[in-house]
């Protein structure tokens, strides 16, 4: 079994202590807030000599995942970590990271897009990534980033998977506050993850291999399309698989969907993110009341666990979803749209509701997750359920 | 590893090696690029000189020697980018370089 140690430390130098224990070969990236601590405390790693990674600093997001999609292609591990705009000016090569089924690792602190310029949290960011095609894991606390990244690092170099892995972590709020966190021994977690053997990396001079093809006009574009699919639908088992495993390693949970008090909740939460812990604090407090609430946390956002999601809310009464990023026109935001859908095969007709909290780093304060139990308890009881989203918490 | 792509049409999804990797190399010789191609290089045999300059800087393997002598081009993979012709030293005999680029579907100078 791991030696573990019981650390005091933010959610950014975990992911970095993690990374720097998964020693990826390269690592190209461009610092931006809130991400800034990962690179920074990594490149230390390396200046150290305490890993023996290629760090190449970049002048720009686009550069940075260029250089790993090349990196990757040569048969490299790569990692890297960004936020906000910088994942923004990335987007055009995380379609191509997908694309070219590239098992890169990284690390986004979850922040607001501009305009207005923001720097907090929430997650306009990888929603707005959502279908690039890589696999996203998302941290409540600094303790599930460290976890999740070490979990990425197996699930990405999977040879039934081979894609990308994104590992969020919610901007300031758990990127810079000081956690209590328990790390693994460097031993421990380099058996876990072992050694990436790519399969025709570009490196092999003696077996040339062509990555990033054009497909022909008219050529078999749908088809690879197809692979993908296929390749993130059978992802789910080794997620699963995976963080089964880390979980026997480490002592803690993980599950694609994890539930507080979901064996008989009348009202539920579905939530993404440090607002589980907002969400579970109320619960508890209304628990202790005689009311029956419960919270469902998303950690596995890519592939979509709908069974599993179903499966948790079945039985429930009135479910609020709660959305920290805005699909603006659309009829509610990215995880309510998901949700929704994954219940409409349920007999029951359970009634769903959308609330788009914290956007920008807007305060999460106990009385709005009050508020939000409060009107699915009437909801519950016969209310009428309101049309169409809620702001939750604005002026 | 050889790569058989003689029934590509008839391949499923799972058959494409994963991501449109082409595990072989040199075979971009199979691919027909010569359909691009709107001006089409012309090489007078009476004014070559045989220097080779255009075997070296032709971007693709258009330019077909025998032995050391330019004998064709192959139109299959020449895209008509011209540099050949610009490249083609004037033959101070003639007073005019050997290779010409001539628009597609014209006559060929000198032939009927």
């Amino acid at each position: 079994m791991p030696t573990q140690k019981t650390v005091a430390t933010t959610g950014n130098f975990l992911v970095a202590e993690a990374m720097r224990q998964c020693a990826p070969d390269v690592m190209a990236a461009y610092p931006i807030t809130p991400q800034t601590t990962i690179v920074e405390e990594f490149a230390k790693f390396v200046a150290q000599g305490r890993v023996h990674t290629e760090y190449v600093t970049v002048e720009s997001e686009h550069s940075a995942m260029s250089a790993c999609v090349g990196a990757s292609a040569a048969g490299a591990r790569v990692m890297t970590a960004t936020s906000s705009q910088g994942l923004a000016l990335m987007w055009e090569e995380l379609y191509i990271a997908a694309g070219m089924r590239l098992p890169i690792v990284m690390a986004n602190a979850n922040r607001a897009l501009s305009a207005p310029i923001n720097i907090h949290c929430d997650h306009s960011d990888v929603m707005g990534a959502r279908d690039a095609g890589w696999i996203m894991l998302f941290a409540e606390t600094a303790q599930e980033a460290y976890d999740n990244t070490i979990i990425s690092v197996r699930i990405a170099e999977h040879s039934e998977v081979l894609l990308p892995v994104m590992t969020c972590l919610d901007g300031f709020i758990t990127t810079h506050s000081i956690d209590r966190a328990e790390t693994m021994d460097d031993e421990s977690v380099a058996a876990f993850v072992g050694e990436y053997h790519p399969t025709y990396p570009l490196l092999d001079t003696a077996n040339p291999a062509s990555h990033g093809n054009f497909s022909g006009l008219g050529g078999p574009y749908f088809e690879f399309k197809k692979q993908q699919r296929v390749a993130i639908d059978a992802s789910m088992k080794v997620v699963k698989e995976v963080g089964a495993e880390f979980a026997g390693l480490s002592g803690r949970p993980f599950d694609v969907v994890e539930g507080w008090g979901m064996e008989d909740a009348d009202i539920a939460i579905v939530v993404i993110g440090s607002t589980a812990g907002n969400a579970r604090h109320v619960a508890r407090q209304l628990r202790a009341q005689g009311v029956k609430a419960g919270v469902l946390k998303v950690r596995v956002f890519r592939p979509f666990p709908a069974t599993e999601l179903a499966a948790a809310l079945r039985g429930v009464k009135a479910i609020a979803v709660l959305d920290r990023a805005e699909s603006l026109g659309a009829e509610g935001g990215p995880l309510f749209l998901e949700v929704r859908s994954a219940l409409y095969d349920l007999e029951e007709r359970i009634p769903v509701v959308n609330y788009i909290y914290g956007l920008g780093g807007s305060d999460v304060r106990l009385e709005l997750m009050e508020r939000v139990y409060s009107d699915l308890s009437d909801i519950a009881a016969g209310a009428t359920a309101p049309f169409g989203l809620t702001y939750l918490g604005t002026r | 590893m050889k790569w058989d792509i003689s029934h590509v049409n008839e391949w499923k999804s799972e058959d494409f090696p994963r991501a449109a990797v082409i595990p072989e190399s040199g075979n971009s010789n199979d691919y027909n690029v010569g359909g691009w191609r709107s001006e089409r290089p012309y090489r007078n045999d009476e004014v070559c000189t045989q220097c080779l300059l255009c075997w070296i800087f032709c971007p693709d393997t258009a330019v077909v020697l025998d032995g050391e002598k330019v004998v064709d081009f192959d139109y299959d993979h020449c895209k008509g980018c011209g540099i050949c012709a610009n490249e083609c030293p004037t033959n101070p005999k003639f007073g005019k370089s050997a290779i010409e680029m001539v628009p597609e579907g014209c006559e060929l100078p000198g032939v009927k």
